[in-house]
């Protein structure tokens, strides 16, 4: 195997201007700063100058063939990265050394015009992407018929439905042939069925021995595309090495966001025995999470405080858990587990609900917080907080239920007598 | 693994090695961009590809009644409205040319900050339009030499040769304007106001030989007053002589013009994703 892009000590900065609202410059600056400098009257009315490093000092090598997977949080720099690679914006620092042709997918539709018909955009957006006008007519019906619009093959695009719109627009673009191709996260786009289908293709190509670069938050897309990973973390690399160690790490990335703060909170309830201090998602061995991921094991943990003189006996603890249209849609509590708690003898305990492998599907979740003592209300916040799940291979078979069928997994089997 | 067996080396400052060969590769943009661009102005337009013709028409008919007729100027021994159309068509050309070149990467800035092609490409493709809207005027021109019975001078021959100079002298300031007003917003509003300026200091409504000799060197500075000339010397032939000199210095300066704008838009291309 030889390499197919080499990156030495990269580095990426962007000035960035407090006053002026525009990356760009207005003549007025530039006349009013040269005035300002030889008059040297107001220096401090200048707009204020800072240097920001969306990448420093990266380094790595990807071999041809290869498929790596990008994570990171937003403003990691991911999408900066790519940008370079696919030679939109220019390197600060180091180095870049890539072999063969790259295609670079920041965005789906490109360059598409809404007055011109399907098949007009298709001829732009490849020709805009680096097809030669032959390589595009050799391609056409096979885009057409991936996209599933022949028969609105001369309609302006600005007539389509948004699905259509951006099934075409991929389309065009998954039939680029280059030897690298970098994705952003355009998979985002489109329905259950056409994330699938285009998970499918991106397979073709990656199967096809071409090198792929893959930006995703969707942890399964890239569990299930890619076999290395780079993990980025405010313009450094973190991490790059096998997938699930890469994701893994990640997940498990303390930010100050992970440690839900409750105990300021002022609308509760409840006697105040106790009251809940602050919320956390930690993995099997205890490291934090910023997120859980479906299938996973996943430990939750709330830390509470003492405030009355005596031990408290006699502790219930109940979470409900809402998805994202306010629905509950479960409720997590000791008195089903019948665990009984000891006694609570020092100021803070925290108690701790284990999840062996989550059966939540991707998606934000809030949660309520409900504790009595002595079947006294001690501490109760309704939507304490919110967490995230990642997707996740609940099955481990790498497959996944496509979205829009509901927000659970069962474990389940299928069989045919 | 050494440094020759890659084939893109991106590192700060150094200009991409096979810039040209991109350029050549991506030689189908040009013509699918000029192809959008037309076909999106004459679909949402209800008379279309007639503009083409309306536009300096009526230019031309305002022109000679104000500079023919009241006015008075010299005609050179031609009819005027032919004077001022040959003076118009490379004129309308290159300020077409300019207004959208100088929007051009503004208008197209999603794409820039999206996708890599030669940059180039969006301003030049700018010029290619405004050719095509020169070629269906150039009826109006043969319309009027029959109108006349006209015959053109032998000279006409070199008629592509000036043509190319129109080209050279609009492609360097296209680039040049494109490039400054991606950093610079403000020519948006300069624009307008040079092509109108340029409209009364070129001799579009009028023929060069009205210039007093102790201007000359500096009327001639306005490489457009090459062109046009040019134009005039291959239709009317003698009526029509060429200033040597001049005619010298507007070559000269095209080619500066064109050399400049190219170096800087090479120079300001690489930051255009970072500040559009």
């Amino acid at each position: 195997m030889s390499v197919a892009i080499r990156v030495e000590h990269l580095s990426k900065k962007y000035i960035l201007k407090h006053q002026a609202s525009e990356p760009y410059v207005a003549l007025r600056d530039v006349i009013t700063g040269a005035f300002r400098k030889s008059g040297s009257i107001n220096e401090s009315g200048n707009a204020k100058k800072e240097e920001f490093y969306a990448l420093k000092d990266v380094s790595f090598e990807i071999q041809q063939g290869e498929r790596i997977g990008i994570i990171g949080r937003n403003g990691a720099g991911k999408s900066t990265l790519l940008k370079i690679l696919s030679r939109i914006t220019e390197v600060t620092e180091g180095r870049v050394s890539i072999k063969g042709r790259v295609a670079s997918l920041l965005e789906v539709g490109t360059g598409f015009h809404p007055e011109l018909t399907g098949r007009e955009n298709i001829f732009l957006n490849g020709s805009i992407l680096g097809m030669s006008k032959s390589e595009i007519q050799r391609k056409f019906d096979e885009i057409v018929a991936f996209a599933e619009v022949e028969k609105f093959l001369d309609t302006a695009v600005k007539r389509y439905s948004s699905g259509m719109y951006v099934r075409l627009a991929f389309a065009v673009a998954a039939h680029l042939e280059p030897e690298i191709l970098v994705v952003d996260e355009v998979l985002a786009v489109g329905d259950a069925e056409f994330q699938k289908k285009c998970l499918g293709k991106m397979k073709d190509v990656a199967n096809s021995g071409r090198t792929i670069l893959f930006v995703s938050h969707n942890m399964a897309a890239i569990q299930n595309l890619c076999s290395k990973a780079i993990y980025l973390n405010k313009g450094k690399l973190e991490m790059m090495g096998e997938r699930e160690q890469v994701i893994a790490t990640y997940l498990r990335s303390t930010a100050d966001v992970n440690v839900i703060d409750l105990a300021d909170r002022k609308d509760r309830n409840g006697n105040g025995a106790f009251r809940f201090i602050n919320f956390s998602l930690k993995d099997n061995e205890g490291h934090q999470l910023s997120s859980f991921q479906s299938g996973k094991a996943a430990k939750i943990c709330i830390n509470i405080q003492r405030y009355t003189a005596e031990p408290l006996r006699n502790i219930h603890i109940a979470m409900g858990i809402d998805d994202e249209m306010g629905q509950r849609i479960t409720n997590l509590n000791n008195d089903t587990t019948a665990s009984v708690f000891p006694d609570m003898t020092g100021q803070k305990g925290t108690i701790e609900i284990s999840i062996p492998r989550l059966p939540l599907r991707h998606g934000l979740y809030s949660f309520t917080l409900y504790g009595t003592v002595n079947n006294d209300v001690a501490d109760w916040i309704n939507n304490a907080g919110t967490f995230h799940v990642e997707h996740g291979d609940f099955f481990g078979t790498g497959k996944l239920i496509p979205d829009g069928q509901g927000n659970f997994y069962i474990d389940h089997q299928f069989k045919l007598l | 693994m050494s440094e020759t067996e890659f084939d893109i080396i991106l590192e700060h400052n150094r200009s991409v090695s096979n810039y040209w060969k991109d350029l050549w590769k991506f030689r189908g943009l040009f013509y699918f961009l000029s192809w959008r661009d037309i076909l999106v102005r004459y679909k949402q337009t209800a008379i279309g590809i007639a503009w083409s013709i309306i536009r300096p028409l009526m230019t031309m008919i305002i022109f000679t009644i104000i500079f023919g007729k009241v006015a008075k100027l010299p005609d050179s021994g031609v009819p005027y409205v032919l004077l001022v159309c040959v003076g118009m068509l490379p004129w309308q050309f290159f300020a077409n040319a300019f207004s959208e070149a100088s929007n051009s990467l503004v208008a197209n800035g999603s794409m820039l900050s999206k996708v890599y092609f030669p940059r180039l490409i969006i301003p030049a493709s700018s010029v290619i339009v405004a050719l095509i809207d020169f070629f269906i005027s150039l009826l109006i021109l043969v319309g009027l030499m029959i109108w006349y019975r006209f015959i053109p001078s032998a000279q006409i021959i070199f008629l592509p040769a000036f043509l190319l100079l129109a080209i050279v002298v609009t492609l360097g300031a296209g680039f040049w304007i494109a490039a400054l007003n991606v950093k610079y917003r403000d020519f948006r509003y300069v624009v307008p106001f040079i092509v109108q300026f340029g409209l009364y200091v070129s001799p579009v409504g009028f023929s060069s030989s009205v210039i007093p000799e102790k201007f000359r060197l500096i009327y001639s500075l306005n490489p457009m007053v090459g062109v046009i000339d040019g134009f005039r010397w291959c239709i009317f032939g003698g009526n029509c002589p060429i200033n040597f000199t001049g005619f010298s210095i507007s070559v000269i300066l095209s080619i500066l013009l064109f050399i400049y704008g190219l170096y800087f838009f090479r120079k300001m291309e690489r930051s255009f994703a970072d500040i559009i």
